[in-house]
C-alpha cells in the first residue's frame, strides 16, 4: 500500500495537472471520466491521465489517498480539486479556467 | 429497504434538507461493466438543498455526503453524482 501511496503522491506532486480516471484521455471507459476529459480538452490544458483500471492497487489506492470514494479525481498543482460534479460546476462557472490561470498553468483556449 | 430509501433516510436525518431527490440512474449504465446489468442500485444521483452546507466548500459538501454514505460505498455503491446547494443557490432541477 505504501508503494502505491508513494507512486500517487509522486504523480500528484510532479505534474501540474493530473487526472486519475477510468480508461485513457484517448479512450475513456466511464462517462464521468469522459466528461472531465472533454472539459480539460476544451480548456486546452496539458494534463496527465492515469488509468486506474490498469491496476487494482491503484484503483483502491487513489480512493485512500484522497479519502474520496469515486473516480475520476482531478489534481492541480498537488491539490485535490474534486470529481466530475465539482469539475463541471467549476467549469460552468468559469472557475476552472481562472484557477488554471491563477496557478500559472497555460491554457490554449477552445481548440 | 432499498438503497435509494436508505440514502434518503440518512440524508433527511443528517441535513434536514429543504429539497431532496435521490435518483437511481443504474439503468443508464447497464452493460458498461461486466458486473453491472442496470437492474441494481449501483449508480445514484443526489440532489439536495440544505442550510447545513452553508459556508462549506464544494469538496467539503461532497465529503460530508460521502462520509455519511461510507457503508453504502463499501456495500457496492459504484457511482454517486452529487448536486448540493444551500437555499438561494442556483439549482437546475
Amino acid at each position: 500500500m505504501s508503494g502505491i501511496n508513494d507512486f500517487i503522491d509522486n504523480e500528484v506532486k510532479s505534474n501540474d495537472v493530473v487526472l486519475f480516471m477510468k480508461g485513457t484521455p484517448q479512450f475513456p471507459q466511464c462517462g464521468f471520466s469522459g466528461q472531465v476529459v472533454q472539459m480539460l480538452d476544451y480548456i486546452g490544458v496539458d494534463y496527465k491521465g492515469i488509468n486506474v483500471l490498469a491496476d487494482a492497487d491503484l484503483r483502491q489506492g487513489i480512493k485512500d489517498y484522497s479519502n474520496w470514494p469515486t473516480i475520476p479525481q482531478l489534481y492541480i498543482k498537488g491539490e485535490f480539486i474534486g470529481g466530475c460534479d465539482i469539475v463541471r460546476e467549476m467549469f460552468q462557472a468559469g472557475e476552472l479556467q481562472s484557477h488554471f490561470e491563477e496557478q500559472g498553468i497555460a491554457v490554449k483556449g477552445a481548440a | 429497504m432499498s438503497l435509494q430509501s436508505r440514502i434518503e433516510t440518512k440524508l433527511n436525518a443528517a441535513f434536514s434538507p429543504e429539497r431532496l431527490m435521490v435518483i437511481n440512474e443504474s439503468h443508464l449504465h447497464a452493460g458498461h461493466h461486466p458486473d453491472i446489468d442496470g437492474n441494481g442500485e449501483t449508480h445514484m444521483r443526489i440532489r439536495i438543498v440544505s442550510r447545513a452546507f452553508a459556508g462549506m466548500s464544494r469538496v467539503a459538501r461532497h465529503r460530508a455526503i460521502n462520509d455519511l454514505l461510507k457503508a453504502e460505498f463499501e456495500a457496492g455503491l459504484h457511482a454517486l453524482a452529487v448536486e448540493p446547494a444551500v437555499p438561494g443557490e442556483t439549482t437546475r432541477w
